[in-house]
């Protein structure tokens, strides 16, 4: 990767307590860079690690050891330059379509024209103009993480991360909003850090996939995807990538398993 | 067309309902089937009557709803004016909530009329007692459920606007105060169920005016028409106010069901 290191998470380890004496590792001794205007995906199975992993990058929980250092700086603490998509979907109910866009500028104090402009813009961008004056529970899920995602934009973060923000989504919808994502990143470059458990997704999207392994986690393997953009799901390299990964993991049977 | 023909006839029906209860008690006071129970046509003459006419109890119909709703409306007010406020602080503010809650649980299991003996020695039995009942049970539903609502936030939201950069204060008056809305509501509405029947208890133990009082005195002079015309009285003022409560609940939450 070309851009230099912006983020830097350094050996970082998390255990939670389960009940009195016992306790659980979910993160074991991570490391690894995010480059400037990279698209890094975080690959990795079930529910191990992922989401701590980006909370404590954001600086919304601290790690038991490590440091997360964004342009040299330690992350201790929630910063703006850093902006989130969540994977529950983090609408607020009772803000419009607009207002919840709008809510990062909002909080920080910027003048209204100004930040009405911008959100305007993004929400034109995720396809939802029409709707900024609806309210969440009038839309569909799809929609829902749309306003997620032109808000993260809104506020202007150098890093966005999203953290398997279509786990939620049917098919269908998936595929048009993993498009969108790729679109918006072309269109409007930023550095994201983008976590799933979906192998195709992880190559549609990704310049560069980290694997990781079943908890705790840790780097299992990193590949490097240059295949050109917009990229074709059935391409024989797009499909030989992904065979690739597959065969390093065993999600199929975890997924086997769980069902 | 349709949906309006179905409206129409569940309009009669709920009519229907109170028709029949109406014969059914006017039959049972003709036929003096149950003793000493005024017919619903005489009871109605009494209401009108009661409007200009001051007897038994030294106050016509108007006033004392005044009198009544003036008391309910200050313990009510009271209640949530100190108890949701109270309520929301705890959850978010762990030290409130050290400080407060011994107190409170202290408080809570009393029932609002057991303060009527301690309230009439301290106040008397005028407006100042008969609202501090009142407030005393309005405060404990309002607290209880605006501290639920607080504290059942989506920590996703909180989340959101901590990645924001929202100082914790911001965090409580924009993200956790609106999101506890819908329960802080639930909790003002039985604080208003609870400020109405506390109302009644009061002043039928300690007043000398009010609706409650009213009922009293025709009881104590044997006028069953005036009782029946009270309950009347508590039973219509209860339900415009629990409308009206519907009617602000709707507006204010109403990106919950729109």
């Amino acid at each position: 990767m070309a851009g230099s290191i912006r983020l830097t998470i350094d050996h970082i380890s998390k255990t939670f307590p389960i009940g009195k004496s016992e306790s659980f590792k979910v993160i074991d001794d991570l490391s690894f860079d995010v480059a400037d205007n990279e698209f890094l995906v975080l690959l990795g199975p079930g529910h191990c690690g992922k989401t701590v992993t980006l909370n404590i990058a954001a600086g919304l929980e601290k790690a038991d050891a490590g440091t997360v250092r964004l342009d040299g700086e330690v992350v201790d603490r929630p910063n703006s330059k850093m902006g989130m998509v969540f994977q529950k979907v983090g609408t607020f109910p009772w803000l419009t379509v607009l207002e919840n866009v709008e809510l990062g500028p909002r909080f920080k104090g910027e003048n209204k024209a100004d930040r009405r402009k911008r959100a305007e813009k993004f929400i034109k961008i995720v396809g939802l103009q029409g709707f900024e004056d609806s309210y969440p529970v009038q839309l569909s899920g799809g929609m829902k993480q749309r306003v997620g995602i032109a808000r993260a934009y809104t506020n202007q973060p150098e890093i966005l991360i999203m953290d398997e923000p279509f786990g939620a989504l049917d098919a269908q919808t998936r595929y048009s909003m993993e498009e969108e994502v790729a679109r918006i990143w072309s269109q409007e470059k930023r550095t994201i850090i983008f976590v799933t458990n979906n192998i195709e997704e992880a190559v549609y999207l990704g310049d560069r996939i980290i694997l990781l392994t079943e908890c705790p986690a840790k780097v299992k393997a990193i590949y490097q995807v240059d295949l050109p953009r917009p990229r074709d799901m059935m391409s024989p390299a797009f499909l030989a990538l992904r065979q690739k990964i597959s065969d390093n993991t065993d999600f199929s049977m975890e997924r086997e398993a769980e069902a | 067309m349709k949906a309006y023909d179905t409206k129409l006839k569940y309009t009669f029906l709920s009519i229907a309902t109170v028709i029949a209860f109406l014969l059914l008690w006017q039959l049972l006071a003709v036929t003096g089937f149950t003793g000493i129970i005024p017919a619903p046509s005489v009871v109605f003459r009494t209401l009108l009557d009661k409007f200009s006419n001051p007897n038994p109890d030294g106050a016509t119909l108007l006033k004392n709803i005044v009198i009544s709703l003036k008391v309910s409306l200050t313990g009510l007010l009271l209640g949530i004016g100190i108890g949701v406020p109270l309520g929301w602080l705890m959850a978010w503010y762990e030290p409130v909530n050290k400080l407060v809650r011994p107190l409170f649980e202290f408080i809570r299991p009393i029932p609002p009329i057991s303060w009527i003996p301690l309230t009439i020695l301290w106040v008397g039995i005028g407006l100042g007692a008969k609202a501090m009942i009142i407030f005393f049970g309005c405060f404990v539903p309002c607290l209880i459920n605006a501290y639920a609502g607080v504290k059942t936030t989506d920590q996703t939201l909180i989340n959101v606007a901590k990645t924001f950069g929202a100082s914790n204060f911001t965090t409580f008056r924009k993200v956790a105060i609106p999101s506890s809305l819908p329960l802080t509501f639930t909790g003002m509405r039985t604080a208003l169920n609870c400020a109405w029947s506390t109302l009644v208890a009061a002043e039928l133990l300690a007043a000398n005016a009010g609706v409650g009082y009213m009922i009293t005195m025709g009881r104590s002079v044997g006028r069953v028409d005036i009782v029946i015309a009270g309950m009347i009285t508590i039973g219509v003022i209860g339900y415009v106010f629990s409308r009206l409560f519907d009617k602000i609940e709707s507006i204010v939450v109403k990106w919950r069901t729109l």
